[in-house]
């Protein structure tokens, strides 16, 4: 699907929690709050996915929640951006060789952008954002 | 009707969609600004929800397959259209309304009831528990609100008539005689209950915060519009944005028809653009205090809560309010 000019503009968001220990949620819930405010670039939050342009990851995916992920990528509409916040989505984390894995974010949905950090500070979240879209308009521009 | 008429109600009816699209996203921006001013943020642009529609209508839209196609489709044009049909009755400043004779108040308060009951329709086609849950509460917060409502509208209703004006119940002559000239000491405070009333029945028939109930994102996921997405789901924001105009427009032609120009020396065009203008204004002003205010201040009522709040305590003040101003007029 082709890549719209006000796409950029306009990012609507859901965060899905695949397994997190909160510390993610926690920074990027600062990222609305007045000291970064990313209403500003009219990032709006919404509680479905049918309504979303980015899907923001955070924690590794547990063996219950990889299913969900999946169904909640399959559920947004085209064009859509995937960014995994937080080290776990990377690479597991802390919890590597727990029992209950069912792998890092990327095993389970393909990821445009990893931002690492334990948790990452929310400026570095809206620059993984940034640069999302940014390589989705680089592709765009190949293609 | 003739020719000539029907081409100007056509061009008028396209006026009123292109004046109710614009207006309402623009003050959907302008709500948007200041929530985030009184929330110590700077907020998006002003013209962030034309960017969102925008966006929206290049989004792939997506039928799930649970839906029933045709409902679910179908039900975002019915809400637009009947939301601008609306339009059609109400006076905006000095313009008189295009069907200006046919509709009155009863009947505004009937069309009033289509956008909400196309959302429900929508909500229930598109095979989600979530949008059915939606569906249901917005049910239960339609027929909640409809008491004050209709409440209000009744003792207007019963107050023109008692004056023995023809065509008590049209806006024109409400526009033509307002409200607070007819009315003594007594029937003051029943028309200030009555305006305090609609200003909070104004949020729940727009699902704005605390009303919000049958969208709840954190709960239902977005409710009712849960499975819409692309253009039908910039469709039924664009019928949201409309129907807010249209009623803080109702709010403005019952409790504040006065017009500058009718105190300023105008000759006719200029006299209509301050008109205009000055209806831009009383409508920001309304919609100040009953979207904006209450939505900053407040956190969202569970379901009981609304039905609790318009059947018991806005039902309660617009009795009251009825009362004061039948009393104010047997006294008279």
């Amino acid at each position: 699907m082709r890549l719209s000019q006000t796409l950029g503009k306009s990012l609507w968001t859901f965060l899905f929690n695949s397994g997190s220990c909160n510390g993610c949620e926690i920074e990027m819930v600062a990222a609305v709050t007045p000291r970064y405010d990313v209403e500003r670039f009219g990032l709006k939050l919404v509680g479905s996915p049918r309504h979303a342009d980015l899907l923001l990851i955070t924690g590794p995916v547990t063996r219950k929640m990889a299913p969900r992920l999946k169904l909640v990528y399959e559920q947004m509409p085209d064009p859509k951006i995937v960014v995994c916040v937080g080290v776990c989505g990377i690479s597991g984390g802390t919890f590597y060789d727990s029992y209950n894995l069912a792998g890092p974010v990327d095993q389970i949905i393909p990821v445009d952008v990893y931002v690492p950090g334990c948790p990452p500070r929310p400026e570095a979240i809206i620059h993984g954002v940034v640069t999302a879209l940014a390589k989705l308009e680089q592709a765009e521009k190949v293609s | 009707m003739n020719i000539g008429n029907l081409i100007m109600v056509v061009v008028g009816t396209g006026a009123m969609a292109l004046f109710g699209i614009v207006a309402g996203l623009f003050y959907m921006g302008i709500d948007r600004v200041l929530v985030a001013r009184m929330q110590a943020r700077i907020g998006p642009p002003l013209r962030q929800p034309f960017i969102d529609m925008a966006k929206l209508m290049t989004k792939q839209n997506i039928v799930p397959a649970n839906a029933i196609p045709w409902l679910f489709n179908a039900a975002p044009l019915v809400a637009l259209a009947s939301s601008i049909s609306i339009m059609l009755y109400i006076p905006l400043g000095s313009f008189a309304p295009i069907f200006r004779g046919y509709g009155d108040l009863i009947l505004i308060v009937y069309l009033l009831v289509i956008p909400a009951l196309a959302m429900v329709v929508g909500g229930l086609a598109s095979g989600s528990p979530y949008a059915t849950i939606g569906a249901q509460r917005e049910m239960v917060t339609m027929i909640s609100y409809e008491l004050p409502l209709a409440t209000t509208i009744i003792a207007f209703a019963w107050k023109y008539a008692q004056l023995g004006l023809d065509n008590p119940f049209s806006l024109a002559t409400v526009a033509a005689t307002p409200i607070w000239s007819q009315v003594g000491p007594l029937g003051f405070v029943g028309c200030l209950l009555l305006l305090v009333t609609m200003i909070l029945v104004t949020p729940g028939e727009l699902g704005k915060i605390p009303f919000d109930t049958p969208e709840a994102e954190t709960e239902l996921a977005g409710g009712l519009l849960v499975e819409y997405s692309g253009r039908n789901l910039a469709l039924f924001y664009l019928s949201l944005g409309v129907k807010a105009i249209v009623l803080t427009a109702v709010v403005v032609a019952l409790f504040f028809p006065y017009n500058l120009s009718s105190y300023l020396a105008m000759s006719a065009l200029p006299a209509r653009l301050v008109d205009g203008a000055f209806f831009l204004v009383k409508i920001f002003v309304i919609m100040f205090f009953s979207v904006s205010l209450i939505r900053i201040a407040m956190a969202r009522f569970r379901i009981t809560q609304v039905v609790d709040v318009y059947w018991k305590y806005l039902g309660a003040l617009s009795l009251v309010g009825l009362i004061l101003v039948m009393v104010d007029s047997f006294i008279r």
